[in-house]
């Protein structure tokens, strides 16, 4: 139910991201979704890839930091309210959300939202006892 | 105008032979009362009574700021503790302070010296004198306030901070002259301008500023922005505290280092060997009538030049010129002394940080900033802003803790802070001195 998610760390001035996605690119890495958090001096950003292991090998070669976390990719019903509901699942089992971005499925339609959570296997059970559909890593790397 | 006529304006001759008068007391005196000279000498093979000329003062060893560490507090004290009236130490550094005592003769002499460098930059008795140095461990506030009273002018004991206070008591005080760190004096205008004070409206004449490094064209600006004749002090703790060497504003072309009192060397601080007039070099100096801690040929690690040219205000004292840098690393940032081995131990200290980092100092609007720039390795890094950012703000808060310096941590990307062989460039000084 856990998906690899790539971080990077970028120092802000110019070309740092073009330079990654170069690198990847040239390593016929293929981004599924990413999020890019920015402070005035640095930003991380965290891709999910189609090969998170040579993503990271190659990054690492050129002198990149990275690092890997677990994340929680969870389909969205497609209705008003939809994200609503899953956050108020997890408000109530008082699970904290670090960050959370979106991405919408090639094949469904549905959205998709990647959840970064301080308690990443309690928040799975209180989403699956809740019904929500978790997509399995496999699946998003090779969508 | 003098304050000591017949000593400031001695003839060389009888000046020199003075010098050499005191010169052997003192070799006597700390050679018999101070264990470290005792053995410093005897190891060079030398007995206080070979020193028969002040050219024979070259052979004697030198005097660190490290020896002073290492004998800290009162090692190299050199006369009892019950006639130390005053304990003083050095700002900003790790660990401990260097430490100096002074008698109550040391005392009356320091109020003379600063009470002599008043009058050279055109302060009299009727003057009131806003001293805005620090009192308190710090050497400056209560080192200019004795010279000040001596002198028999008004003294404002105001200290550092709090600028919009020190822009009203300047203001409804009517005060002449003002006492501070050049880049102090510059923030002081601005803000007063904030304000809406006009400081060319303020009765301030003179400005005697020290305790960093400054330029000529910090003074082109402050004499214009602040409507005063801006005047260089050097002096540091170890060798009494301000005072040590003034401008005098007849001239504005070096500064009279007291020379009844010190004498000053000019060294090449590779090969401790001395230089001739006018070469540049690190400044060395012998204090001659010091009771509490005389420092035998102390090397100050200022770089500057000495010329014994007679100077048109009359003073035959010789002048070093304005410092112009540092024979270590040491950084003057704000008024206080960082070297970047201090900043490197404090980083050291935080687990997961790579010993790799870069100090940039720049100066924004008129005061000193100082940039520290950290490798985020791959054992510190995470995908949460938050870390990233509690970490930066714990370099930040220990720079402070220890040095008492404020600063701004800047993650950088790995391997893109310079390697170099050998001596590894840890500095970047931005400012334009």
């Amino acid at each position: 139910m856990k998906v690899e998610q790539i971080s990077i760390f970028i120092e802000n001035k110019s070309g740092r991201l073009a330079e990654i996605t170069r690198v990847l690119g040239e390593a016929c890495v293929n981004i599924r979704a990413l999020s890019l958090a920015d402070t005035s001096d640095f930003g991380i950003l965290r891709l999910i890839v189609n090969d998170g292991e040579k993503a990271s090998s190659v990054l690492k070669e050129k002198g990149f930091t990275v690092n890997m976390t677990e994340v929680v990719a969870v389909e969205v019903p497609d209705c008003p309210g939809g994200l609503s509901s899953i956050l108020k699942t997890l408000d109530g089992a008082e699970i904290n959300v670090e960050y959370m971005y979106a991405f919408v499925e090639r094949s469904g339609g549905n959205a998709v939202i990647i959840f970064r959570f301080d308690e990443t296997d309690k928040a799975i059970k209180v989403l699956q006892a809740s019904g929500f559909i978790m997509l399995e890593g496999s699946r998003l790397y090779n969508m | 105008m003098y304050f000591n006529e017949e000593f400031e304006t001695m003839p060389r001759l009888a000046l020199e032979s003075l010098q050499l008068k005191r010169l052997q007391s003192v070799l006597e005196r700390v050679y018999a009362n101070v264990p470290f000279y005792k053995s410093s000498f005897d190891k060079a093979g030398i007995k206080p009574s070979v020193v028969k000329s002040l050219s024979d003062l070259q052979h004697l060893p030198f005097t660190t700021k490290q020896n002073m560490r290492d004998s800290y507090p009162y090692g190299l004290f050199a006369a009892p503790m019950e006639e130390i009236v005053r304990i003083h130490a050095s700002s900003g550094t790790t660990g401990k302070p260097t430490v100096v005592g002074y008698t109550s003769r040391d005392i009356q002499i320091w109020s003379e010296l600063m009470a002599r460098s008043f009058v050279s930059a055109g302060a009299h008795k009727g003057d009131i004198i806003h001293n805005a140095y620090g009192y308190g461990l710090f050497t400056g506030g209560l080192g200019a306030h004795y010279g000040a009273e001596l002198l028999g002018a008004s003294v404002i004991p105001i200290s550092g901070g709090n600028t919009k206070r020190q822009i009203m008591i300047m203001q409804d005080f009517g005060s002449t002259v003002l006492t501070c760190t050049p880049s102090y004096s510059l923030f002081m205008a601005e803000e007063a301008k904030a304000e809406g004070i006009d400081f060319k409206k303020l009765k301030l004449k003179v400005g005697i500023f020290g305790a960093e490094p400054w330029s000529e064209s910090m003074r082109v600006e402050i004499e214009d922005k602040l409507n005063l004749a801006a005047i260089d002090i050097y002096g540091l703790s170890e060798i009494m505290g301000p005072g040590v060497a003034i401008e005098c504003i007849e001239a504005k072309r070096g500064l009279h280092i007291w020379e009844d009192h010190f004498i000053p060397e000019i060294i090449n601080p590779e090969t401790g060997e001395r230089l001739p007039e006018g070469e540049r070099g690190e400044l060395v100096i012998t204090t001659i009538t010091k009771q509490g801690i005389p420092l035998i040929r102390y090397r100050t690690r200022d770089i500057t030049t000495l010329t014994y040219e007679p100077c048109l205000c009359g003073r035959t004292h010789a002048r070093i010129s304005r410092m112009s840098g540092r024979s270590d690393d040491m950084l003057i940032i704000r008024g206080v002394n960082v070297f970047p081995s201090q900043i490197e131990a404090v980083l050291v200290g935080i687990e997961g940080i790579e010993p790799h980092y870069m100090l940039i100092v720049d100066r924004q609007g008129t005061l000193d900033t100082l940039t520290v720039q950290v490798e985020v390795s791959e054992q510190l890094f995470s995908d949460e802003i938050k870390v990233l950012q509690a970490l930066s703000h714990r370099v930040e808060k220990e720079i402070k803790d220890m040095l008492g310096v404020t600063c701004s941590a800047k993650l950088v990307e790995p391997k893109t802070i310079q390697r170099s062989e050998g001596k590894a460039k840890r500095v970047i000084d931005n400012r334009k001195l």
